[in-house]
């Protein structure tokens, strides 16, 4: 297997945010099926542009926090989402 | 207006559903010996399709009833010159659009139009990665344009799902076809094994696949998934007479998912016209929340446990729902008697006597084919 390299996290192509009205929660829709999300998964993927980097968006989500460290968990978070193919890098 | 369940009454809250499978048409170019369609398309009601404001209203209304995934399917719903219209009513309300199309009408303009309606995912099938297979199976010569269209649904930068129906006569190409998927750039591939339902059914024995091409298939399919990793998705699936415990039909019985048919009759699962008794209502006089909260045929099997679940030994009725209504209909003779895929069922023999006869020396299994067609009901053959 590639190994995962996860600088600029991103959804793939083809999967987006939704907020399902009837559930009242957000899911990752994809082909074939619809991922729940927490409200932490939320707040990390809305910043997921392609632009920003793992850095921005702890930095960003700790300002809102009141300046927690956050990296480890943002990170974690979107390792694992990148393993079951949820994000992965913009620039692959 | 989102619709839910109002039920205070303590009675099981009936789920929303997940899934809307919209069969646009049953015209196909196509004549696939495997159609999960029913042996009926051919029926006169079938060409009674429903308008494109019938549809665009069942969209809306899906949505509401807590739908998130469309498939736009038929036949194949290309035939259909409206579905450009009926996504972006999709694309308005949020439903998840997957056009599952033969690829030989995905056409660039029909394709750039699609793009702009805003279609979420094209889905295109190809019959094998053999070029003379896949047309034999489809009954049509049209590999090349499925090829054609799948190059062109990436260069439009649509996710692309390639889905191959597995079975006897192109399980042994199983590496080449996951390299083809892998050529085209599919996100996705779906190795789904021809389950014995609809046109299937008759075809059974030709269709049936030996053990040991299963185990192959699994070892490449695992040994793939390892290589490729996230970047493209393997969906594998057995045939579930090789299984001991039955797959939960559709998620279960009006738990997830429904069907609307070309002339808007709206059913649980496919197969499920083929029980005899059921009535369905159309969607064109009702409401879908009606329908999937009230109707008689949606709560026929809720539920509902075959006796033999009751004791089950493994405690996986909750996992299987006693299997697929339609499959123990049509093996056993009742709807409500386990799915015969269970080797709990009192009637497993006939599973069973299936699978050895489809792993009997020197059987060839090059069986003559039924093709699907429209020009009436086939008789089934025993």
């Amino acid at each position: 297997m590639e190994s995962l390299r996860l600088d600029v996290p991103v959804l793939p192509n083809g999967f987006r945010l939704h907020w399902d009205k009837v559930r009242q929660r957000h899911v990752i829709l994809y082909p074939e099926g619809a991922l729940g999300l927490n409200e932490t998964a939320v707040q990390v993927l809305e910043l997921c542009d392609g632009k920003r980097t793992i850095e921005d968006i702890a930095d960003e989500l700790s300002a809102r926090f009141g300046g927690a460290d956050v990296h480890d968990d943002v990170e974690n978070l979107l390792i694992s989402l990148a393993n079951i193919g949820m994000v992965k890098d913009a620039g692959n | 207006m989102p619709a839910t369940n109002g039920s205070t009454d303590g009675s099981t809250r009936i789920p929303n559903p997940m899934l809307l499978i919209a069969e646009l048409s049953y015209k196909c170019p196509l004549h696939c010996p495997y159609c999960s369609n029913p042996l009926t398309i051919g029926e006169a009601k079938y060409a009674d399709e429903l308008s494109t404001a019938d549809w665009c209203r069942v969209m809306r209304e899906a949505a509401d009833l807590g739908v998130l995934q469309l498939a736009l399917t038929g036949g194949e719903p290309l035939v259909r010159k409206d579905v450009e219209e009926m996504t972006a009513v999709a694309k308005e309300v949020g439903l998840y659009s997957n056009l599952i199309t033969a690829g030989t009408p995905f056409t660039r303009k029909r394709a750039e139009a699609l793009k702009e309606a805003g279609l979420d995912n094209v889905q295109i099938s190809i019959q094998d990665s053999d070029p003379v297979n896949s047309d034999r199976i489809a009954g049509t010569k049209s590999f090349s344009k499925k090829i054609e269209a799948a190059r062109l649904a990436r260069e439009l930068g649509f996710p692309l799902t390639i889905n191959v129906v597995l079975h006897r006569h192109n399980l042994d190409r199983i590496e080449e076809i996951i390299q083809m998927a892998e050529d085209l750039d599919a996100r996705r591939v779906e190795l789904a094994n021809s389950q014995y339902q609809g046109w299937a059914a008759i075809n059974r024995e030709s269709l049936m696949p030996t053990r040991e091409q299963l185990e192959h298939g699994e070892a490449v399919v695992n040994a793939a998934r390892e290589r490729i990793g996230p970047k493209m998705e393997i969906l594998w699936v057995l045939p579930d007479y090789y299984e001991d415990t039955p797959k939960p039909c559709m998620g279960g019985w009006a738990r997830d998912a429904f069907v609307i048919q070309p002339n808007g009759d709206m059913i649980p699962c496919q197969a499920a016209p083929s029980i005899p008794g059921m009535l369905f209502d159309n969607v064109r006089d009702k409401s879908l929340a009606e329908i999937w909260f009230d109707s008689e045929a949606f709560n026929r099997f809720r539920n509902f446990a075959p006796e033999v679940c009751k004791t089950c030994p493994l405690d996986r009725f909750h996992l299987d729902f006693g299997g697929c209504r339609c499959q123990a209909l049509a093996l056993t003779g009742d709807a409500r008697n386990v799915d015969p895929v269970c080797k709990f069922s009192p009637q497993h023999a006939i599973v069973a006597d299936a699978v050895a006869a489809a792993n009997r020396p020197g059987r060839n299994g090059d069986g003559a084919l039924i093709y699907r067609t429209e020009k009436g009901t086939v008789p089934v053959a025993g």
